[in-house]
This record gives C-alpha cells, sequence and structure tokens, in this order.
C-alpha cells in the first residue's frame, strides 16, 4: 500500500511599493524601530484607511501574469485577533472577494517534465508588526515598522505531490515576482515567505487527508527538508 | 471622530438654531482625500437662502408622513406636540402625503446587529497594550487584555462587544451580519420608493420625550426602542435633522425631518422656516 503526499502553499510576497498599503509611511527595511509607523499604522482612533493604488496595480500585474480573472471589484474585511504587534486588533486582508482569482502556473521538474499548478486566488493584505523577543530578558519588544506593509497574499490549490514539486512552485512564483518588479524576493528579509499545507492520503484516493499547516518557512532549504 | 460602527458612524452638529446648524455644515462638510469613506460631491452654501423670504415659502413642496410613525409606540403627547409642528408646514404651503415604510420595524433589530459587530472590531483596539485603561495588576498578556477591558468598559459597551463579537462568530456570519445588512437594503429601498413622490419626510425624533439622565440605565431594551425613528435614517445613510417641538411634561420632543442623499438643503430650509415661526428652540426645560 503507498500513500502520497498532498501540498497547498500559502504564499505571502511584500509587494515593492515605497509606502505602506494604507498609508504614507516607508517600507524600506532595517530602519530604526518605530521610525516608520505613522498614526494609520499605529491604529490611532479616528484615523482611516487610504488604499495604496500602487498596491492595487502590482497585484493586478500578477493576475495577468498566471492568466488569472483579475476582479474589477474586491472587497477588504478584517481579520480580528489580539496580540500585541497589532495595534488595531484587527488586520485588513480580502477574504470573500480576492483582486485576482483563477490562475495557473506551469512548474518545470527535474525530469524534463512540466505540471501545471492551480493558484486559487491571489489576494492583498497588510503585514503585521514584529514582536521582538530576544533583546529585552524577560520582555517583549514591539516594532511596529512593518505594521501596514502590503502583502500579496497567492494561494496555490492542493496540487503539488512532493516537497520538490513544491519548491518549484515556490522557486516559479519567486522568479515570476521579482521579473514583474512587484516584490524583492528578498527572503532573509522576510519578503517573500511561505505557509504550506501539508496532508497524505492513500494513493489514488480521491478525498483529501487531515492537513497540518507550517508557517512561515522562510527558506527553499527549509521547505525541502520540511518532514512529511 | 473616533471609530465606533463604520458603517454608521457620521459627524452632526449640535446648535442652537437650524441656521447655526446650516453654517457650521457648511464649513465642516466635503471631500476629505485621507477619509476613503466620504463623497466627493460639491457643498453648497446650506446658510446662504435660508433668511429670504421666498424661501420660507413651502408652496408645492411635498412632506412625506410615514403611518408607522405613528403607531402604538409613540406616546399621545408627543403624537399631538409633532402634528401641530405638522401643521405650521402646512400654514406655509407645504403638502402632507401619507406614505408607509413596511420594514420600519426591522431597524432596530438590524441595528442592534450591525453596530455591535462594528463596534467590537473597532473598539478591540482599547487592550490596554496602546491605547484604553491598562490593568496594574495584570501578570499575563491574557491578563492584561481581560482585566483592562473588563474593568476600562461600562456594562453598555461590554454588552454591544459581547453581541457584536458573537455575531461575526464563525457559523453565525451569515444568521446574523449577513442577514442584518439583507434588512438594512429593505429599509433603505422603502426610503428610496418615498423620496420619488416627497421632497422630504416628517415625523418625531423619538416615541416618549426625553428621560432623565440614567433613568433607563437598568432597561437596556427601552432604551434602544427610543432609537426607533432615527435608527432607520441611520442605516439608510439618509441625512435628518432635530427640531424642539414641544415639551410635554416639561422635557422636549423633537420633530424630525430626513431628506433624500445629499438632501440637507432641504432640511435646513424647512427647519429654518418652522423655527421663524415657532419659539421652542428658544425655551429651555425647567431646571
Amino acid at each position: 500500500m503507498s500513500w502520497e503526499v498532498v501540498i497547498g502553499l500559502e504564499i505571502h510576497a511584500q509587494l515593492a511599493t515605497r509606502s505602506k498599503i494604507f498609508s504614507g509611511s516607508s517600507t524600506a527595511y532595517g530602519a530604526e524601530p518605530n521610525t516608520q509607523a505613522n498614526l494609520v499604522d499605529l491604529g490611532y482612533p479616528g484615523v482611516l484607511p487610504v488604499l495604496n493604488t500602487e498596491a492595487v496595480r502590482m497585484a493586478a500585474m500578477f493576475g495577468l501574469a498566471i492568466g488569472a480573472t483579475v476582479a474589477p471589484r474586491s472587497v477588504f474585511a478584517r481579520k480580528n485577533y489580539f496580540y500585541p504587534d497589532l495595534p488595531k486588533g484587527y488586520q485588513i486582508s480580502q477574504y470573500e472577494l480576492p483582486i485576482v482569482h483563477d490562475g495557473q502556473l506551469v512548474i518545470d521538474l527535474d525530469d524534463g517534465t512540466t505540471r501545471s499548478i492551480h493558484v486559487i486566488r491571489a489576494h492583498l493584505e497588510e503585514d503585521a508588526g514584529k514582536s521582538l523577543h530576544e533583546q529585552f530578558a524577560g520582555l517583549t519588544g514591539i516594532d511596529l515598522n512593518r505594521a501596514g506593509t502590503p502583502l500579496l497574499v497567492i494561494v496555490s490549490a492542493p496540487d503539488l505531490r512532493s516537497a520538490r514539486e513544491a519548491v518549484a512552485y515556490m522557486k516559479k512564483v519567486h522568479q515570476l515576482v521579482r521579473y514583474l518588479g512587484i516584490c524583492d524576493g528578498n527572503m532573509q528579509e522576510g519578503s517573500f515567505r511561505c505557509d504550506a499545507n501539508v496532508s497524505v492520503r492513500r494513493t489514488g484516493a480521491e478525498q483529501l487527508g487531515t492537513r497540518t499547516e507550517s508557517k512561515t518557512l522562510n527558506s527553499v532549504r527549509v521547505m525541502e527538508r520540511h518532514p512529511v | 471622530m473616533v471609530a465606533f460602527a463604520s458603517s454608521l458612524d457620521q459627524a452632526g452638529v449640535l446648535a442652537l438654531t437650524a441656521e447655526d446648524a446650516a453654517l457650521l455644515s457648511t464649513a465642516m462638510a466635503g471631500f476629505d482625500p485621507r477619509d476613503s469613506t466620504c463623497a466627493d460631491a460639491p457643498v453648497p452654501d446650506y446658510a446662504a437662502s435660508l433668511g429670504s423670504s421666498a424661501a420660507t415659502s413651502l408652496a408645492g413642496r411635498r412632506i412625506g408622513i410615514p403611518k408607522q410613525f405613528f403607531d402604538a409606540g409613540l406616546e399621545p403627547e408627543s403624537a399631538a406636540a409633532v402634528r401641530e409642528a405638522l401643521r405650521v408646514f402646512e400654514q406655509l404651503g407645504a403638502t402632507l402625503v401619507e406614505l408607509s415604510l413596511p420594514s420600519l420595524a426591522l431597524s432596530v433589530p438590524t441595528y442592534y446587529i450591525v453596530a455591535p459587530a462594528e463596534c467590537s472590531s473597532n473598539l478591540s483596539r482599547f487592550d490596554g497594550v496602546r491605547f484604553g485603561y491598562r490593568h496594574p495588576d495584570a501578570t499575563t498578556l491574557d491578563e492584561l487584555y481581560s482585566r483592562s477591558r473588563g474593568t476600562g468598559f461600562g456594562a453598555e459597551v461590554k454588552r454591544r462587544i459581547l453581541t457584536g463579537t458573537y455575531v461575526l462568530s464563525a457559523g453565525y456570519y451569515d444568521a446574523y451580519y449577513l442577514k442584518a445588512q439583507q434588512c438594512r437594503r429593505l429599509i433603505a429601498d422603502d426610503f428610496r420608493r418615498c423620496f420619488a413622490d416627497v421632497d422630504l419626510i416628517a415625523g418625531p425624533t423619538t416615541p416618549t420625550p426625553a428621560f432623565r439622565l440614567g433613568e433607563k440605565i437598568d432597561d437596556p431594551v427601552q432604551m434602544y426602542l427610543n432609537d426607533i425613528y432615527t435608527i432607520p435614517v441611520n442605516l439608510a445613510g439618509l441625512p435628518g435633522i432635530s427640531v424642539p417641538c414641544g415639551y410635554p411634561g416639561g422635557l422636549p420632543i423633537g420633530l424630525q425631518l430626513i431628506g433624500p442623499h445629499f438632501g440637507e438643503q432641504a432640511l435646513f430650509s424647512f427647519a429654518h422656516a418652522f423655527q421663524q415661526e415657532t419659539d421652542w428652540h428658544t425655551r429651555m426645560p425647567p431646571s
């Protein structure tokens, strides 16, 4: 009896806009903590978000590049949770009507064959801030420079059947966003990271197994070695 | 403006006269590029035409009177004060037209889904980390949240946050928040149909005269029901104005005028005309 692995990836690509998705703060990496967070990023009561048109343009470019539908009308929603690096208490994301849906990406495998992978959706989302647990003994530092950084969240169907295919797909998306100039692809700085949903099932079975989600895989090496 | 229920939040003016309200509204209204929820529409000088006698004549204008505003919930003395106010408009040449807002009864339950849902999200930032009261004795993050919010918020705010979090929770969203959005559309459609036939809609602002501060604090449903005539206007996104029109029992009752979208000018004109003919706005409740 043989088993097969089923993998779907959710890639978070930080869009290469100069300012944040809902505010005019800079998105440049490496600044002093909390120097690139304005009233909107800090979630002050009474301020309102203004959508960055460049982020929308970049998301649409990605949609066109994978032959997807670029929605003429897409909707932002709130993902509510409590965490100290999320000052508003919710993340603004897209849920029911994402800007991009139903595209295809052809991946190249080692044996010279190719496979077409279905991209279910790609939606715009604001990143949260960072909690720094190491610098301060017994305390947690909060850096809100990253809060409000635009992300394109690219969600594949569970079409991938091995870690190698997952890596090939991730490399393909990485190459594409860099070619389009919509993401710098820097994995060390977290500009390109990935959550993996993995399950196993009997070979040939139609039903999917129970999945596990591995968050924030930030290198190709980690992904290849990740136990399944 | 601190966000409470974002789809309902709207800045408004409290003034001594309709003319003052018109002056201040002219200064306040208009497009703000940092507010993507506002409309980019021209703002007339609302006060400019109020003084002239031509504007005071309401000849040929039609005022809709929703029969649901005068049903059993309205106290008789309030009804009498409002009917008396409506006669002033008739004397100025306006025609009163009875009409129906069949979905009106949906408005309080709809509001108490929509407003708590949005408030539970908007008030989550008052968690003791950056904003709001911070409990000094919290020892863990969960305790910081629960003790700060448990102590810092009052009973009515907590009631709304609990209701709102419940109606937005997974599995209940469609049954409550989504359904409330659909009811909201029915209410707005009622008004839209009416404005095809009338310039303005008029009725009481509340079903009873004002109650004393804190008097109904232990009866939230009674307090909620007092908003039955103003909540549908808010849900439908329409402008409204309330002017005093009587003091039954010593406390004020309001006449409410409701306009179509961007119909503020007519509200100020009618309210100003009413205040030229009456002196309710110059009186004070007994102290």
